[in-house]
This record gives C-alpha cells, sequence and structure tokens, in this order.
C-alpha cells in the first residue's frame, strides 16, 4: 500500500480528496469537541473550571508524541526502501509536532498556575517534552541547513531515529532525577496523582473527540504540507529546465 | 595496511591532531576553567550557595566544552579529505569512529577531569569529594563524546554549523547532565553517590554501543 503512494502523482489524486475530508472532519470534531469539553463537561471536584484545560492540553501532548513516532516510520521507511515520499512526509510532520508540542508547555504551563501554583515546574513530563520540543527544532534546523535535498533526508532521517532512542532514555532520566532531586512538592504530587486516576466516562468523552479532531487536523495540515513541498520541487525542476534551455 | 594498523593510525593521529599547537586541548580546558571561575564573580562568594551548584556547574561547563571539540571532530576530517581515506580502509567505519571518539576521550576528556578537581575545590567541594567527582566526570565525558558522534557527524559539513550542533547534541546530553551533576552532588553533599554513577555508567556505555553507528552512517553520507 506504502510503495504505491511512493508515486507523487498518485499521492496529488489521492490527496486532492483526502485533504478536503480531513480538514472538514478536524472542523467537525473541534466543533462538536470545543463546546462539549469547555462547556459541557463537568468541573473536576477538585480543580474545578480549570480542569477544562485538559483538553487542549493532554490531546496535544499525546499528538506530540505520536507525530514524532509517525516521523520515525516515515524516516526508516526514506532510509531503507528510498521512499521518495516519506521524506517529504516526515518533513511536513515536524512543524506540525513541534507547534503541537509547543501547545503542550504553553497550556501545561497556563494549567499549572492555578493548580500546582507555578507556571513552571521541573516535573518529569514537562521537562521530556521540553526536549522532545528541541528535537523538532533540531531536526527542522538540519533541513534548513543542509542544501542538497537528498542528502539533506538521509541526515534528517538518522537524526530522526537516533532522536527516537533518546526520547524514551531522557524520560526515563527526568524520571529518575526527579525521585533524585525533589521528595517534597507535595502539591505536585497530588495534582499528578489525581490526574492518574481513573477518568470519568463524561470527562473521557470528550477528550477523545478532542483527540480525533487534533488528529484530523494534523492529517489535513500533513496533506497540505506535503502537497506544497511537491509543488515546490516541480516548481525549481521546472525553472531549471526552462533556465537550461 | 591491516585492520589493527589502520586503527592504531587513526588513534595516534588523533591523539597527536588533539594535542597539536594552535587548538588541541588548551581551548576547550580553558573554556572550561574560564567558564567556572566567572561563576562566584555571578553568583557571589558565599561559601553554602557556591557548595551547591558548584558540582552542577562543573557539568554544565563541562558539556559546552564538549560541544566545542565536537563541533570540529568531523569537520576538519570532511574538509581536508582524510573522511575518505577512512572509508577507504580496511576497518569498519563503525569501529574508527569509536577509535576516534576514544582518542578525543583521553585526549581532552583527561586534562578536563582532571582540572574538575581543583575546579570543585574552589567551588567549595569537600577534598572527600573529589575522587568521586573525577570519576564521574571520566566517565561522562565519555558519554558526552559517544552521544554526541551521531551529532557531530549530522553536522559536518554544514555552514555554520555551529550554532546547529547545540541544537543537535543537547538533548542527548541531557540524561549524562543528569546522572552526572547527581552523581557530583551526592559526592559533595556526603550521601550515596553509587547509585547516580551507576546509571551514569549504562548511559556512557550505550553512547559507546550506539553513536559510533550512527555517526558512521551519516559520515557515509557526508562523503558521497
Amino acid at each position: 500500500m506504502f510503495t504505491r503512494y511512493a508515486n507523487p502523482e498518485r499521492f496529488m489524486r489521492l490527496s486532492a480528496w483526502a485533504l478536503p475530508l480531513s480538514a472538514a472532519a478536524a472542523v467537525l470534531l473541534f466543533a462538536i469537541g470545543l463546546p462539549w469539553a469547555l462547556a459541557g463537561s463537568p468541573p473536576d471536584f477538585r480543580q474545578g473550571e480549570t480542569v477544562r484545560i485538559m483538553y487542549v492540553h493532554v490531546p496535544a501532548a499525546w499528538w506530540a508524541l505520536g507525530i514524532y513516532a509517525f516521523m520515525g516510520v516515515a524516516s526508516l521507511m526514506g532510509l531503507v526502501w528510498r521512499h521518495a515520499l516519506a521524506d517529504v512526509a516526515a518533513r511536513a510532520a515536524a512543524p506540525i509536532g513541534a507547534s503541537f508540542a509547543a501547545l503542550c508547555l504553553v497550556t501545561g504551563s497556563f494549567w499549572g498556575a492555578p493548580t500546582w501554583g507555578t507556571w513552571w515546574e521541573w516535573d518529569a513530563r514537562l521537562t521530556s517534552m521540553l526536549v522532545l520540543f528541541l528535537t523538532y527544532l533540531g531536526y527542522m534546523a538540519l533541513w534548513a541547513a543542509v542544501e542538497d535535498e537528498t542528502k539533506a533526508a538521509r541526515l534528517a532521517a538518522i537524526l530522526c531515529l537516533a532522536g527516537l532512542i533518546n526520547i524514551p532514555i531522557v524520560k526515563f532520566s527526568v524520571e529518575w532525577w526527579n525521585t533524585l532531586h525533589q521528595p517534597a512538592s507535595i502539591d505536585v504530587a497530588a495534582a499528578v496523582t489525581g490526574k492518574k486516576q481513573a477518568i470519568a466516562t463524561p470527562i473521557l468523552q470528550p477528550l477523545l473527540v478532542m483527540a480525533g479532531a487534533y488528529f484530523a487536523a494534523f492529517v489535513a495540515l500533513l496533506f497540505a504540507g506535503m502537497r506544497a513541498e511537491i509543488y515546490r520541487r516541480r516548481a525549481t525542476a521546472g525553472a531549471r529546465r526552462r533556465g537550461g534551455a | 595496511m591491516n585492520m589493527a594498523q589502520a586503527i592504531a593510525a587513526v588513534f595516534r593521529r588523533d591523539i597527536a591532531l588533539a594535542w597539536a599547537a594552535g587548538g588541541g586541548a588548551a581551548a576547550p580546558l580553558g573554556f572550561f576553567a574560564g567558564g567556572v571561575a566567572m561563576v562566584p564573580l555571578a553568583v557571589g562568594p558565599d561559601r553554602a550557595t557556591l557548595q551547591l551548584i558548584g558540582p552542577p556547574l562543573l557539568w554544565v561547563m563541562a558539556a559546552l566544552a564538549a560541544l566545542l571539540v565536537l563541533e570540529r571532530l568531523f569537520q576538519a576530517d570532511l574538509e581536508d579529505g582524510s573522511l575518505d581515506q577512512l572509508l577507504l580502509s580496511s576497518a569498519p567505519l563503525e569501529l574508527l569512529v569509536a577509535v576516534k571518539g576514544l582518542a578525543l576521550w583521553l585526549a581532552i576528556g583527561g586534562p578536563l577531569t582532571l582540572a574538575a578537581a581543583p575546579l570543585a575545590i574552589t567551588l567549595q567541594a569537600p577534598l572527600t569529594a573529589t575522587p568521586a567527582i573525577i570519576a564521574s566526570m571520566a566517565i561522562g565525558f565519555a558519554g558526552f563524546v559517544f552521544l554526541g558522534l551521531t551529532g557531530a557527524a549530522v553536522a559536518a559539513g554544514v555552514r555554520r554549523g555551529g550554532v546547529l550542533i547545540a541544537l543537535l547534541v543537547l538533548p542527548f546530553f541531557a540524561p549524562v547532565i543528569i546522572f552526572g551533576a547527581a552523581a557530583a552532588q551526592a559526592a559533595v553533599a556526603g550521601t550515596n553517590f553509587w547509585p547516580p554513577l551507576a546509571l551514569l555508567s549504562g548511559i556512557s556505555l550505550a553512547g559507546l554501543a550506539l553513536g559510533p553507528i550512527g555517526a558512521a552512517a551519516a559520515l557515509r553520507l557526508q562523503a558521497s
């Protein structure tokens, strides 16, 4: 199935209708999910209305991680099978993933201020999300810095796979580090364990709708980014042909 | 040239280059010591404060010094064509890259590790803590070098690679800094420093196992 869409022509035909379809799905899911999450769902008994930040924050965190995993798979396909569109997909996914990671960090900070009493806490999850964000930035900077695009694609793929190994290590390191350094911070611990408790259905349903909305938005933006990249390559190739003639 | 000769030649060459005039170990060492010396000037001479932030600051400065040397590690080989010679060698590139890392660790990490002890003492670390600080710095600098190899190889050949390499490599340094500084802090505080030291060794060994593979893959692309 994947080799079939290595042909850019075929991909353009597929994405021509898949892009508006996923965009419409994103709009629809946000239209249902946002009012449901921000007004329709019950406030948390401990955190009150501030719990609603979760509906924006948690899906961003999930997909920031998910998109990096997607980039890892795409990078592997690009390296192993020289799949032409896998490189394009990984490159187009990176700014979306970086935006989700940034959104997660910013909303996490807004959520931390009223519930934890601080704008930033070097909590294990926050810290590993920050490292993930930096990894995204490095990946994008590498693409921008290397001029030969084939070489840039391969180097970026190697970096992406190395990062894929690094991120779980960082995740476990900061968890250990937290237990080594900060046995206090009872407020944080209470908030975190409070979040870990089984989520009630009226909270879970809008959360899942929001996660679906984020995913649809990612797919739509990915298709849009990939199409733009393919058009850009065609334009450069066309300009080169005309210049040579 | 057989494999052992090739490895020995790369090792000797990299050690010689690291200690050659006009660069070498002096620059990162000066950077490390100078940076650490700035700290008391910035935070003031209070003994308790320096004791608390001293070991972590040694680690931050060591990480930056490692960045400084990693930036040039493959860049020079790419520019003067010695990378092509490494590729032509009968020894696998992964092994040669690991040897280059080893040479860098000994030539730069060695002096830096030794300098860490007097610097820690100026930051009010007790004398009894210096063996643990030296041990953790020696193990951790290997982690910096080997975990940074892939990023250094990827960024080689890029114009203005210095800024890029910082962004690429620092995420890989995070675990080393965490456990290295934790071991040094525990040593200064007089608590048990073995758990973070063991974890630091694990991270560094993982870097030794994986880093040369990623770096060799990137270098093959750089040469093509």
